[in-house]
């Protein structure tokens, strides 16, 4: 890429300068996720009316469903990094996707989580092969995967490009398992549970939900900013405005 | 070009027929992953016939992983895989051919011994057809993805373990569809449709599948 034709925002691709933006936005977002949060779930909890069907165990989906989504939308963010840092060699961007994936994976296993403590009253059962607990499941172990393989190799520079081309390689995978795991679950014609209990959303309870994925979203940006802080010290313990940072 | 390919294969063979101790383990786990299934689970005839398709795939799987270890392992301890990405064919080729000739060693057996196995679990004739086909088809498949791990964990100390994780999720889908294959055919149903399909992933992965190992060697290498 030519001095020229630079993007601003590429400035922010460079530890030194990604660092103090990181500091300044890392507080705010966890204020944001914080505020979001408490207005999310006491609409969630005392203004939102209870479910005429499920009565209040309901109320976990205001969890549940943003930790679905981000635990999803965080792996195709990764992958994003993963192309960019592989591709283009940009170093702030695999440790973005480093940083990521802790988080990713612990929204993984909350909704996993809330998603059984869900089924318990409402299926009566903690746990069904149903095709998305199995696919989300497995996303777990896609996570846990990169992680381990990027942990297990001593070369960095290795560990960072092997991890990105699995998660590259993961991410082709996810619709093909998807689908597959849904083909499956039709074929074993188990456990035909759908989700929707044909209640529709009053707007209260839409909104908490809102709010909460926002919450989720702010909570993200937080940890991951902060995440990523650590990983450019620890990276950078040679870098002079490094090292007085850490004095500090 | 054909002949240095051909010379290629004939090596590999060579080496993989020299370590017959490692496909002589590859088989008996197989056969023994396969034996557990009645003993850990019980002897009912009908619950037998049912897990059957899962329990000799499942044990394929796992011999297949198994297997993978010794794929790049001593060709990157003497250096050949170095001087192989110096040659002037395109290192994905020439791992193609390196895969083929690792499934004929490790692969094929599995394949063969499956009639076997569905015998063992009171499997009829149709069944067992479709269980091998299955397992002929599905096998290279598991080969071809399992060599991206393999390619990106070689030379780590603790591999066997990461490599398993890192491949249990991509080869759910080739499990579903060769294990409901079997299923279908048990239940009457046409099976078309899988083997498509099965057919259909073999010739993708059997495309792209080199080109990502070499780029998996490649960091490895780097």
């Amino acid at each position: 890429m030519s001095a020229t034709r630079r993007i601003p925002w590429m400035k922010y691709a460079s530890a030194s300068s990604f660092y103090p933006l990181a500091n300044r936005l890392a507080p705010l977002f966890m204020g944001l996720a914080i505020v979001l949060a408490v207005v999310g779930l006491y609409m969630g909890f005392f203004v939102a009316p209870v479910d005429y069907q499920q009565g209040n165990s309901y109320r976990i989906m205001f969890l549940h469903v943003p930790a679905a989504w981000m635990s999803m939308f965080i792996y195709l963010l990764l992958a994003m990094y993963a192309i960019i840092s592989l591709v283009w060699r940009v170093k702030m961007a695999d440790i973005m996707a480093y940083s990521l994936a802790p988080t990713g994976a612990m929204f993984t296993f909350v909704a996993l989580v809330t998603g059984a403590l869900w089924g318990r009253p409402t299926w009566g059962t903690y746990w069904v092969w149903d095709a998305r607990l199995t696919s989300e499941l497995l996303l777990l172990f896609l996570y846990l995967g990169y992680m381990g393989l990027y942990s297990a190799i001593p070369d960095r520079q290795r560990a960072s490009r092997a991890a990105s081309f699995l998660a590259i390689v993961g991410v082709v995978n996810v619709p093909i398992i998807y689908f597959s795991v849904v083909w499956w679950n039709t074929l074993h014609q188990g456990a035909s549970i759908t989700f929707s209990g044909g209640t529709s959303m009053t707007s209260v309870m839409f909104t908490s939900l809102l709010l909460m994925t926002f919450a989720c979203w702010a909570y993200t940006i937080a940890v991951v900013l902060r995440r990523a802080q650590a990983v450019i010290l620890e990276r950078k313990k040679v870098a002079l405005w490094a090292s007085q940072i850490s004095k500090k | 070009m054909h002949k240095m390919l051909w010379k290629l294969f004939s090596r590999d063979m060579t080496l993989f027929m020299h370590r017959k101790q490692d496909v002589v383990t590859v088989l008996g786990f197989f056969l023994v992953a396969v034996a557990l299934f009645p003993l850990g689970i019980s002897s009912d005839p009908e619950l037998l016939r049912t897990i059957a398709p899962g329990a000799v795939w499942i044990a394929a799987l796992f011999s297949t992983v198994l297997a993978l270890d010794r794929l790049f392992s001593e060709d990157l301890d003497d250096g050949t895989l170095e001087q192989q990405m110096l040659m002037p064919v395109p290192i994905s080729l020439l791992l193609l051919v390196r895969l083929v000739a690792h499934w004929v060693i490790t692969g094929l057996p599995l394949v063969l011994l499956a009639p076997l196995m569905g015998l063992q679990f009171g499997l009829a004739f149709n069944e067992i057809v479709i269980l091998t086909l299955s397992l002929l088809i599905g096998t290279p498949i598991l080969v071809l993805l399992g060599a991206i791990g393999a390619a990106l964990t070689v030379g780590l100390k603790s591999s066997g373990g990461l490599v398993t994780l890192l491949l249990l999720p991509l080869y759910v889908p080739v499990l579903i569809l060769g294990t409901s294959a079997v299923t279908s055919v048990m239940n009457g149903v046409d099976v078309t449709a899988h083997f498509s399909l099965m057919g259909a992933a073999l010739l993708v992965s059997l495309v792209l599948s080199p080109f990502a190992v070499a780029t998996a060697l490649k960091i490895t290498l780097d």
